[in-house]
Formats: C-alpha cells, structure tokens, sequence
C-alpha cells in the first residue's frame, strides 16, 4: 500500500513484523534499535531522510511501551533518568553541530564512519572481556552462589569491573546526590550528566537513540546494576527521541503514518522483550548485548566500503 | 559464547510457560491491530498528508502526540490482554 506523506510503496505486515523484531531487542536490552530499523526501512524502498526520522518516531512508542514495563518490574531509577536529561539534550546538540561543521569540511563519513566503528568494537571487546571475568569469578565463588536468592534480580548483579565505577563514586566535583534506586549511595552529578551528554552526543552524531553506547556507560562507569541500566536507558531513549521527533517533523523528515503502523508491532515486541529481562540475570543480558555492537560496526563498515548508507 | 552462555547464571523454568502466553496474546493482538489498520490508514491518513504539506508546525506536534498517545493506548492494550488470558490459563 501506498504512504502518502513519503509516497513509499510498503506492505503493512512487514512494517509490524519490523517493528516487532526491534522492540523485542529494544525491550530487553534497552536501546532504540535503529541499527536494524533504519537499514531495513531503507532496504524497503523509505526515502532516506524519512527513515532517520520514522525510526525515531516509531522509538519514541516503542520506548513508552517498554519503560512502563520496565516501572513495572522496578527497573527504571526515575531520579537517574532526569538528572540525564539536561546532558542528554546538551549531547543531542553538540554532536548535531558537530555533523554540520563535517558536513562544512566535506570529510563527514571518513570521520563519522571509523570514529562509530572504533567506539562500537572497543565496547563489545570490553564487555566480552568483562564477562569472562565476572564468569571465573562466579565460578571460583561457587557456582550456584547468588542466583538463587529473591528480590529484584539487580541485588545478585556483579560485574568484575566493578572497580571503574567505584573511582567514578570517589569524584569529589559537588554536588552529589545518592541513587537508591541503583544502590548508589553518592556519585557527582557532574558523573552523571557526563555520561548522559556522551550519549547524546553519539545519538546527534550518529543518529539513533544511542542506546549501544549509553548502557554500557551506564552499567560500567556508574555501576548501574543491568536490570536497572535498561530500564533507565529507555526513559532516557523516549526523552531523547522525542525531542529528535519533533525537529525532524519540523524539516519534513516523519512519515508517521509509517510509524504508526509500525508500532503496532514493536508495542507487543517490547512488551515481551522487557517481561523477559526478569528471568535473566545481569551477566546473561551483558553476553546476550555483545553482538549488538558489533552488528552496528558491521553495518557501517559495509556503508564505507559500498558507498551505500546502513541507515 | 555458547558455552559461556549456559554456564551462567540459570534460566527459571517459568520462561516456558510466558513463551507460550506471549504467542496466543499475539494472535488476539494481531486481530485488533488489523482493526486499527483500518482506521488509521483509511480515516487518518490523508488528512494527516494534508497537515503534512501545509502546516507543518501542527504536523510536528501532532505526530509527536499520536505516537505518543499511541505508546499508553497499545501498552494498556497489551497489559489487559495478558492479565485477561491469565485467569483462563489457570482455571484449564
């Protein structure tokens, strides 16, 4: 059938089918997903400024539908997620400038490209190293030790890293706040809005809600537990995407009859993608994360070499 | 990794269970949401092109407000579906 506003061709169902694929992984693992919604929209004949556009667009429903579930199960830190605000927007903004000033030089995707690429490999290296290690630390524990224990699954959460966001806590920059929602009990704000505008400024930069940056950053240089790192990350998603709804509807960019429909399939897939993470722990959902990364350096390394863009 | 994998912290058995539920609340889901199609696509869908091509300030806000709008609607949706079929489950 045909969308008026972008005059895209798309048949419906694979538009729910889709949008179901990426709210399942956006659900679970706490990010927009737009590594794989992008490409496939493109793929599906969307003009390519309406796909940078609808995919926010269609994030933005997602994300609602996957952080209430999220609240739900007690795994979004409200006070975390507006505290990031601030640095979210500021980060939007700066890595928006930061493309036009490439644009202005003319070296946009040489630098882009290999920068997004370096960033992507260095976490899934860093996070398949630190899984193998909190593994052997499991392991020398006692292999049954904290995964039977009740209550919120962040309380059997360990990370053999643990040790980066303790130096993080210990940065005396005031003023401070505790999180005990994440069982922080102080960290700099100035901590926390950095690491929000950092993801802002990968998702202005690179489009997208960032999310295979941010919740790494999350867990390893605020010590977030997982569960709570994804659902805050998606608070954080449907901030970010909103206000990239809004300015790209403004240029013309936002089919959102396109999103509409394919909501309809990323609401039932988020829905189940966040329900899942209550029977995984930490260290699962860390393992399970690692391919996303890599995924994303994939699809823009075969953008550089083929000249045709991953999203 | 797949060793890695399965030697971590073990899956609960009642993941099973909400696999199954989670397929028989997508085929209800999938009949209403063929529904809405219809009222989406046919009923909106050229007044919101129209928007589109002339006012694009109110197109802003509006598309923001529907997804938006939509985002609540579909998650209570989807929650009543799960919380209908559960009493069901229980009592075959």
């Amino acid at each position: 059938m045909t969308f008026p506003i972008s005059g895209a061709h798309l048949s419906p169902v694979y538009l729910v089918v889709v949008g179901f694929v990426v709210g399942l992984l956006g659900g679970f693992f706490g990010v927009g997903g737009s590594f794989l919604a992008g490409p496939a929209l493109f793929a599906a004949g969307v003009p390519m400024n309406f796909v940078v556009g609808t995919d926010l667009a269609h994030i933005v429903g997602k994300s609602i539908v996957a952080a209430r579930k999220h609240r739900t199960l007690g795994n979004i830190d409200v006070k975390l997620g507006a505290i990031m605000v601030l640095g979210t927007i500021a980060g939007v903004e700066a890595g928006a400038q930061g493309i036009q000033f490439l644009k202005r030089t003319a070296h946009v995707d040489w630098v882009v490209g290999p920068v997004f690429i370096v960033v992507l490999l260095g976490i899934a290296g860093f996070m398949t190293w630190e899984s193998i290690s909190t593994l052997r630390e499991h392991k020398r524990e006692g292999r049954g030790r904290g995964s039977v224990s009740e209550g919120h699954p962040s309380g059997r959460d360990r990370s053999a890293m643990a040790f980066i966001a303790k130096a993080v806590h210990r940065i005396s920059l005031p003023p401070h706040v505790s999180l005990p929602v994440s069982g922080i009990a102080s960290i700099s704000v100035w901590a926390i809005v950095g690491v929000a505008f950092v993801g802002g400024f990968f998702s202005g930069f690179l489009g997208g809600g960032a999310g295979s940056i941010r919740m790494p950053c999350f867990i390893y240089l605020l010590g977030i537990p997982t569960h709570i790192a994804v659902g805050t990350d998606l608070f954080e998603i449907v901030i970010s995407a909103s206000y990239g709804t809004v300015t790209h509807a403004l240029k013309g960019n936002v089919d959102i009859l396109i999103a509409l429909v394919m909501h309809t399939g990323a609401a039932i897939g988020a829905q189940i993608g966040a329900t899942l993470t209550q029977y995984f722990g930490g260290l699962r959902i860390r393992m399970a994360f690692i391919p996303l990364p890599l995924i994303g350096a994939g699809m823009m390394l075969y953008s550089l070499l083929t000249g045709h863009p991953a999203k | 990794m797949a060793a890695l994998w399965s030697a971590a912290i073990p899956m609960k058995p009642e993941l099973k269970a909400s696999i199954k539920r989670y397929a028989l609340e997508l085929v209800v889901y999938s009949l209403l949401v063929a529904g809405y199609y219809l009222l989406v696509l046919h009923l909106l869908g050229g007044l919101l092109a129209d928007i589109y091509f002339h006012e694009r300030k109110v197109y802003a806000a509006l598309a923001l407000g529907l997804i938006v709008a939509q985002g609540f609607v579909l998650e209570i949706l989807t929650r009543f579906i799960l919380s209908w079929m559960e009493p069901r489950r229980e009592s075959e």
